[in-house]
C-alpha cells in the first residue's frame, strides 16, 4: 500500500521541481480541455507555447508583455515574503499609468529632456500613493489589506475610465475615450529598430536583481524574511514592523506604477481604458510560480508572457477565447499549491517497508 | 423626493443587495468553521455562467439555479481539498479559485455573451404586497428574494439554536479541542465550505437570471469581494448580514438617489461608490480591533491538520 | 480478536507509535484494575502524552492491541473511546472559550446520552454538589480561572459516568491548594470503581495518591512499581536514568545596585481573554536572579510583553532601566541599551523554524554584523558555529534549520545567543520547560554564570522547584497582581503556594481596582 508520510526535512529538489511539475500538469489539463471542445491539443499547445517563441517579432511582443508582469511580480514577491497580502498590483499599475499620463499630456508640446524622466517618476509616485493608502489604513486602522487593495483596484479602474471620458480625453479624438497620443519626448525609447521592445523590459530585469539583492544581502531583506516567516519572532527581535510594511508596499507600488507608465509611454503611446489585460492579477501567479524569489520571478514572467502571447495567437488562429489564459493561470496555481504538498511530504510504499 | 421614489429606491436596494446577501450568508457559515475562502468571486462567476447556460439550454429557470448551486459547490470542493487535505495556504488557494473561475467562466460563456433570457418574474405576495409602502418594498419581488428571506431566518435559527450551530462554532474556535472531543473537524469544514460554494453559485445565478438576465464577462464586478467585507462588517452575525447587504445595495444604486435629488455626477465616479463604501467599512471595523478579536472565529484562516496532532 | 476473562479494566499490549524521526512509543504494555489510580511517569518527551492519546483515540498506534474489560477494541476516535467509558482531561484544555460551560459539556455528549439526561444544566449542578466541584453551568468558559476550567473538563467526564479517567499533567496548572481539592475528587472516584490514569512528573504527588506507577523513558517502559514502596530518589533515577544528578543547590547571592524597576505598572489587557496587570512594583538588582512564580495565565505573558516592549503601548515612567525611562521604547531600542530576552516559545518566537542557525543567530544579535545595511554573512556564520561549540548544541552544523533541533538544544542556542550580547538585564521565561536533564543543567549553569558576572536576571517560571533552586529573591503573580518580594532563604513552598493562590492580595486594593 502506498501512503503519505511527512518528511523530516523539506525537500530542496521539490522546491524547484514543484513549479515545473505544476506546469506539466497544467498542460495535460489543457490538452484534455482542448480535446473536449474539439480543438487539436497538439496544435493548440503549439500555438500557445511554441509559436510565441517562433520568430523575432513574436519574441519581441512576448518581451513587451513580460515587462509589466515582472515589475509587478518582483514587488509582490517582497510583499508576500513579508506576509503583506497586497492584491492591488493591478490598481497600482493603473494608477501609475494614470498619473504618468497626466504628466505626459502636460508635456504634449514639449521636447524637454526632462519630460520622460518626470513622466516616469510621476507614474512611480502614483503607484506608490495607490499602495500607500491601503498600507496606511492597515497600519493605522487595522483594516484588511487584501480587501482594501482589491477595492482600490476597482476604484483605480473607474478613476481611469472617468479620466479618459473627461479631463484626459483627446479633444480631437472624435469622442473616443482615449487620451491624445503622447509627444515623442515622453515616449520610452525602443531597444531595436522595428520592434516594440522598449526600455521597460530592462527596468523589469534590473528590478528583479535589485529585489534579489535586497532580500538576500541586506539586513532589511533579512528582516522582511523573518517578518513573513514568523511574525512573533520578528516582534520578539524588535524589528520595526511598520517600517518593513511601508517599505515592501511602497516598493511594490512603485514598481507596479512604473509598469503602468511604461505601458502607456511604451507600446501603447497614449492612455486608453484597457491598458492592462490583468497584468497585476497575473503577477500574483508569477510571484508564486517564481517561489516568491525575484530571480525566480524572471523565469516565471517569461513563461507567463509566453502564455499571454500564445493566448492572443490562439484566438486569432484557432478561435479559442482569450480567457483561456486566465483559466490556465488559475489551474497552474492550483497545481502548484498541490505539488508544494510534496515539499514537506512524500509517498512511501508500506509494503516494501514491511518486508525490509 | 416623494414617497414613491423612496419606495422604488428601497425596493431596488433589496434587489441589488440580494446577491450580496446570498454569497455573504454562505461565506459566514464557511468562516464560522474557521475557513477563509477568498474564491467567492470566482465561484460566483461560475454560478452566473453555468446558471445562465443551464437555464438557456433547458428553458427551465429552476434548473439553472440548481446547476449554478451545484457548480459553486463543486468549485468550493476543489478549494476544500487543497486547503483541508493538501494543507495549502487558504489565501493563495482562494486567489487561485478566483482567477480560475474568472477565466473559466469567460471561456465557457464566450459564445453566449449578449444572449438574453426572460428571467424570474416578480410575484407580488397576496395580501402582504397590499400593505402600504412596505408591501411594495418587501413583498413584490421574485421568488429568489423570498428564498433569501427564508434562508436568513433559517440560518439564524440553525446557528444560534441548534447543535449544528454549536458544533460549527466549536470547530471555528478551536479545531484541536474539537478534534480531541471527537468532532469530525474536516467533515464539518468540508460541509461548511461547500455550503458557502453553493450559496456563491446561487448568488451568481441571481445575477445572470434575475438582476440582469444575461451573461457578461466579469459581471459580478467584485461582489464576491464585497461579500467578504460584509461578513466582517456584520461581526459574523447572520442577522446583521442581511442589514449590511441592503446597505451595500443602497450604495450601489446611489445614482438613483442622486437623480432623485436632482444632482448630476459622472456615472463612472458613482460606480466607485460601493468600493469606496467597502473601504470605509473596513476602516471602521478594523479600528475596533478588540471587538473584532472577540467576535471573529478564532481559528479563521489558520491551518489545521489532524495528522499532526502529536 | 483477543478476548479473555480479565480482572483488568484496561490492558495495553505492545503499543508502538512512530513519528518521523522519533519512536514515541516502543512496545508499551500496561494494565489497570477497576478503581486503581495509576501514575504514568516520565520526563518530557518520554512518550506519556502519545500513549494516553492512543488510549483516547486521538492517535492511532502503528502496532499493538488495546483490551477493554478483556475484549480487544479498536479505538479509532475519541467518540468511540467515550462510548466505551473512557474520559480524558487534557493538559491544554479542550474547552471552547466562547461557549458556556453547559454548551461545552453538551458538545461532548452523543445524541443518545443527551436525550437520557433531561436537563443538562440541572445534572451539572447536581454532580457539582456531589463531588464538590463548584461549576456554574451558565457561565462562559472565558470568564473561568484555570482551576475552574479543569473542573469543567472533569465534569464533562462525570456527566458521561466514565469507567476510566485520564488526566494529562493535571496539577501543573494548579496552585498547591487546588491540587489538594483535585486529589479529593480523584479519591472519591476511585472508591466508586473508576480507574484513573494520572500523568505527572512530580514525584511527591505520585506517592500521595497513586496505587501503582509505570515509568517511561525514551518511549519504553522502564519499570512498574508501587510508589509507596519507593523513595522519590529511586523513582527519579528510574525516570531520568544515570544522568540524574540531583543538584545540591546553588549558592545564593545578594544583588547590588538597582538596574531595572517597575513602578505602579498597571495595564489593561489587549486581548479579551487576557489578564490585566494591576499596580506592579519591583526592583531588579545587578547580580541577582529574581524569580516570579505563578500558575499560567495570571499575567506572566502580559508582564513579559510590556517589559520587552512587544506590547507596543507606552507606559512612560512605569519602567526604568538605571535612570533611563524605557516605557516608550520599541523592543529593538530596549535591546540596544542592554536588555535581552529568552521567550517561552523557543520555536516560532525565539527562533524562526525554517531558518538556519546562522540566520537565527542574527535574529536578535546584529551588533557588529551589519555594514552599510549589508549583512556580513561570513562573520555571522562564524559566530553561530562558535555558539554551537561553546554550548554543545547538537546539530548538523550552523546551516541546520532551527526546527530540526531538539527543544533542549535549541534552547541552549537561544540562551547562548542572548547571553552573547552581554546583557545588563535578562528576562527569561520558563527556560527549561520540556528540556532534558542534561540541557537543563547547562542552562542553569549559564544563568548563574551570567548572574555572577553582574547581570540582573528576571526568571519567570511555573516550576516552583526550579525557582527555589535558582532564584535569590522570589515573588508570585496572581490575577495580574504581584506579591511582595522575599529572599528565597526566608520563604518556603507553602508560602509561595499561598501567594500563587492570591492570599497576598489586599481586599481593599481589589475594591479600589474594581471601582
Amino acid at each position: 500500500m502506498i501512503r503519505i508520510q511527512a518528511r523530516t526535512e523539506p525537500s530542496n529538489i521539490m522546491k524547484v521541481a514543484s513549479p515545473l511539475i505544476a506546469i506539466v500538469l497544467t498542460l495535460i489539463f489543457g490538452s484534455i480541455l482542448f480535446s473536449a471542445i474539439g480543438k487539436s491539443p497538439t496544435q493548440a499547445l503549439q500555438v500557445l507555447l511554441i509559436a510565441p517563441l517562433a520568430d523575432s517579432y513574436n519574441i519581441g511582443e512576448m518581451l513587451v508583455k513580460m515587462g509589466p508582469l515582472l515589475l509587478c511580480a518582483v514587488g509582490l514577491s517582497l510583499c508576500y515574503r513579508a506576509n503583506m497580502w497586497n492584491i492591488g498590483a493591478e490598481g497600482q499599475l493603473l494608477a501609475g499609468a494614470l498619473g504618468g499620463s497626466a504628466v505626459a499630456l502636460f508635456f504634449i508640446h514639449s521636447e524637454s529632456v526632462f519630460a520622460l524622466p518626470l513622466t516616469l517618476i510621476a507614474g512611480i509616485v502614483s503607484g506608490m500613493l495607490w499602495a500607500a493608502v491601503p498600507t496606511f489604513l492597515k497600519l493605522q486602522f487595522n483594516s484588511n489589506l487584501i480587501l482594501t487593495t482589491i477595492m482600490f483596484n476597482y476604484i483605480a479602474l473607474y478613476l481611469l475610465i472617468w479620466a479618459v471620458h473627461g479631463p484626459l480625453r483627446d479633444p480631437e479624438g472624435y469622442g473616443f475615450p482615449e487620451s491624445a497620443i503622447f509627444a515623442d519626448s515622453t515616449l520610452l525609447p525602443t531597444l531595436f529598430e522595428g520592434s516594440r521592445i522598449h526600455l521597460g523590459i530592462l527596468f523589469a530585469i534590473f528590478a528583479g536583481f535589485v529585489g534579489w539583492f535586497i532580500l538576500t544581502k541586506t539586513h532589511l531583506g533579512f528582516q522582511i524574511r523573518v517578518f513573513g516567516a514568523d511574525e512573533p519572532a520578528a516582534r520578539y527581535a524588535g524589528f520595526n514592523s511598520k517600517k518593513l510594511s511601508w517599505f515592501v508596499m511602497l516598493f511594490a507600488g512603485g514598481l507596479a506604477g512604473l509598469a503602468g507608465v511604461a505601458e502607456t509611454t511604451g507600446p501603447i503611446g497614449q492612455l486608453t481604458p484597457n491598458i492592462s489585460p490583468g497584468y497585476g492579477y497575473s503577477a500574483i501567479i508569477v510571484a508564486y510560480l517564481g517561489r516568491l524569489h525575484p530571480i525566480g520571478a524572471i523565469v516565471a514572467a517569461i513563461f507567463m508572457a509566453v502564455l499571454y502571447m500564445g493566448g492572443d495567437l490562439a484566438q486569432i488562429e484557432m478561435g479559442i477565447p482569450v480567457a483561456v489564459v486566465s483559466m490556465f493561470q488559475g489551474v497552474l496555481l492550483f497545481f502548484l499549491l498541490a505539488c508544494d504538498f510534496f515539499i514537506n511530504n512524500r509517498f512511501i510504499n508500506t509494503n516494501n517497508q514491511a518486508t525490509n | 423626493m416623494d414617497a414613491d421614489l423612496i419606495v422604488q429606491i428601497l425596493f431596488a436596494a433589496i434587489k441589488t443587495g440580494t446577491p450580496l446577501l446570498f454569497i455573504a450568508l454562505g461565506e459566514v457559515i464557511c468562516e464560522k468553521s474557521g475557513i477563509l475562502n477568498l474564491g467567492q468571486e470566482g465561484m460566483m462567476l461560475m454560478g452566473a455562467v453555468v446558471g445562465f447556460l443551464a437555464a438557456y439550454g433547458s428553458g427551465n429557470m429552476g434548473f439553472g439555479v440548481l446547476a449554478a448551486m451545484a457548480m459553486g459547490a463543486f468549485m468550493s470542493l476543489l478549494f476544500a481539498v487543497l486547503v483541508l487535505h493538501v494543507g495549502a495556504n487558504q489565501v493563495a488557494t482562494g486567489l487561485a479559485l478566483t482567477i480560475f473561475g474568472t477565466g473559466l467562466s469567460a471561456f465557457v460563456g464566450a459564445d453566449f455573451v449578449g444572449k438574453t433570457l426572460q428571467g424570474f418574474q416578480p410575484i407580488p405576495l397576496p395580501l402582504l404586497s397590499d400593505i402600504p409602502y412596505l408591501g411594495r418594498v418587501l413583498f413584490s419581488h421574485d421568488i429568489l428574494v423570498y428564498f433569501s428571506f427564508v434562508m436568513t431566518i433559517a440560518l439564524i435559527y440553525v446557528v444560534n439554536k441548534t447543535r449544528i450551530g454549536l458544533t460549527l462554532k466549536a470547530v471555528g474556535e478551536n479545531p484541536h479541542a474539537a478534534n480531541a472531543i471527537g468532532i469530525k473537524v474536516l467533515r464539518v469544514r468540508y460541509l461548511a465550505v461547500m455550503f458557502g460554494g453553493a450559496m456563491a453559485g446561487l448568488s451568481g445565478a441571481y445575477m445572470s437570471l434575475v438582476y440582469t438576465p444575461m451573461w457578461v464577462e466579469g459581471m459580478t464586478a467584485g461582489r464576491g469581494w464585497i461579500a467578504l467585507a460584509l461578513v466582517v462588517f456584520a461581526s459574523w452575525r447572520v442577522g446583521r448580514i442581511m442589514l449590511g447587504a441592503y446597505l451595500f445595495g443602497l450604495a450601489s444604486i446611489m445614482h438613483l438617489v442622486l437623480q432623485g435629488l436632482g444632482w448630476s455626477i459622472s456615472p463612472n465616479l458613482l460606480a466607485m461608490l460601493p468600493y469606496v463604501a467597502t473601504v470605509i467599512v473596513m476602516v471602521i471595523i478594523g479600528a475596533d480591533h478588540f471587538k473584532e478579536k472577540l467576535l471573529a472565529p478564532r481559528s479563521l484562516g489558520k491551518p489545521f491538520d489532524p495528522r499532526n496532532m502529536a | 480478536m483477543k478476548t479473555h476473562n480479565s480482572i483488568f479494566r484496561l490492558e495495553l499490549d505492545n503499543i508502538t507509535k512512530e513519528y518521523p524521526g522519533c519512536l514515541a512509543n516502543d512496545s508499551i504494555s500496561l494494565s489497570l484494575m477497576p478503581g486503581e489510580i495509576h501514575a504514568l511517569l516520565g520526563e518530557n518527551g518520554a512518550g506519556k502524552s502519545t500513549l494516553v492519546k492512543t488510549i483516547y483515540g486521538v492517535v492511532s498506534p502503528d502496532q499493538g492491541d488495546i483490551l477493554w474489560n478483556g475484549k480487544e477494541v479498536s479505538i479509532k476516535s475519541p467518540s468511540i473511546a467515550r462510548d466505551l467509558g473512557i474520559g480524558m482531561v487534557f493538559q491544554h484544555f479542550s474547552l471552547f472559550e466562547t461557549l458556556t460551560v453547559s454548551e461545552n459539556i453538551e458538545l461532548c455528549l452523543s445524541q443518545k446520552q443527551l436525550s437520557d439526561i433531561e436537563d443538562l444544566p440541572h445534572r451539572i449542578s447536581q454532580l457539582s454538589e456531589e463531588y464538590g466541584l463548584d461549576v456554574d453551568p451558565s457561565r462562559y468558559v472565558h470568564s473561568l480561572s484555570i482551576g475552574e476550567r479543569q473542573r469543567v473538563e472533569i465534569m464533562r467526564c462525570l456527566v458521561q459516568s466514565v469507567k476510566l479517567l485520564i488526566l494529562d499533567e493535571p496539577t501543573s496548572v494548579l496552585t498547591p491548594q487546588e491540587v489538594a481539592g483535585l486529589f479529593n475528587v480523584l479519591r472519591t472516584l476511585s472508591k466508586e470503581g473508576c480507574s484513573i490514569l494520572f500523568i505527572s512528573h512530580k514525584l511527591h504527588e505520585v506517592t500521595d495518591i497513586c496505587h501503582k506507577a509505570t515509568i517511561l523513558r525514551g518511549g519504553k517502559v522502564i519499570e512498574t512499581c508501587i510508589p509507596t514502596e519507593e523513595t522519590p530518589a529511586s523513582i527519579a533515577k528510574m525516570m531520568v536514568g544515570d544522568l540524574a544528578e540531583q543538584d545540591a543547590g546553588y549558592s545564593k547571592k545578594e544583588g547590588t545596585e538597582t538596574v531595572f524597576k517597575a513602578t505602579n505598572l498597571s495595564l489593561t489587557s489587549k486581548h479579551p481573554f487576557g489578564t490585566t496587570l494591576k499596580d506592579i512594583n519591583f526592583e531588579l538588582k545587578a547580580g541577582e536572579i529574581l524569580g516570579i512564580a505563578g500558575v499560567a495565565g495570571n499575567g506572566q505573558d502580559e508582564l513579559m510583553a510590556i517589559i520587552s516592549g512587544e506590547d507596543g503601548r507606552n507606559v512612560k515612567r512605569a519602567l526604568t532601566m538605571g535612570r533611563l525611562e524605557i516605557g516608550h521604547m520599541h523592543p529593538g531600542e530596549r535591546r540596544k541599551i542592554g536588555m535581552a530576552y529568552v521567550p517561552e516559545e523557543r520555536l516560532g518566537r525565539g527562533a524562526v523554524p525554517e531558518m538556519s542557525l546562522t540566520e537565527n543567530a542574527l535574529l536578535t544579535h546584529s551588533k557588529g554584523f551589519i555594514k552599510n545595511g549589508l549583512v556580513q554573512w561570513q562573520s555571522v556564520k562564524e559566530y553561530a558555529s562558535e555558539l554551537i561549540n561553546k554550548y554543545k548544541v547538537k546539530c548538523h552544523g550552523e546551516f541546520s534549520e532551527a526546527k530540526s533541533l531538539s527543544g533542549g538544544n535549541l534552547q541552549k542556542f537561544i540562551m547562548g545567543r542572548e547571553i552573547g550580547q552581554s546583557p545588563k538585564v535578562l528576562i527569561c521565561a520558563h527556560p527549561t520547560w520540556g528540556v532534558d536533564v542534561g540541557a537543563a543543567l547547562a542552562i542553569h549553569q549559564a544563568l548563574l554564570e551570567l548572574r555572577d558576572q553582574g547581570a540582573a536576571i528576571l526568571l519567570i517560571s511555573e516550576d516552583i522547584d526550579e525557582l527555589f533552586l535558582l532564584a535569590d529573591r522570589m515573588a508570585a503573580v496572581c490575577d495580574g497582581y504581584l506579591s511582595p518580594l522575599i529572599k528565597t532563604e526566608d520563604t518556603n513552598i507553602d508560602q509561595i503556594g499561598q501567594w500563587m493562590a492570591g492570599t497576598f492580595i489586599n481586599t481593599a486594593d481589589v475594591q479600589e481596582a474594581k471601582a
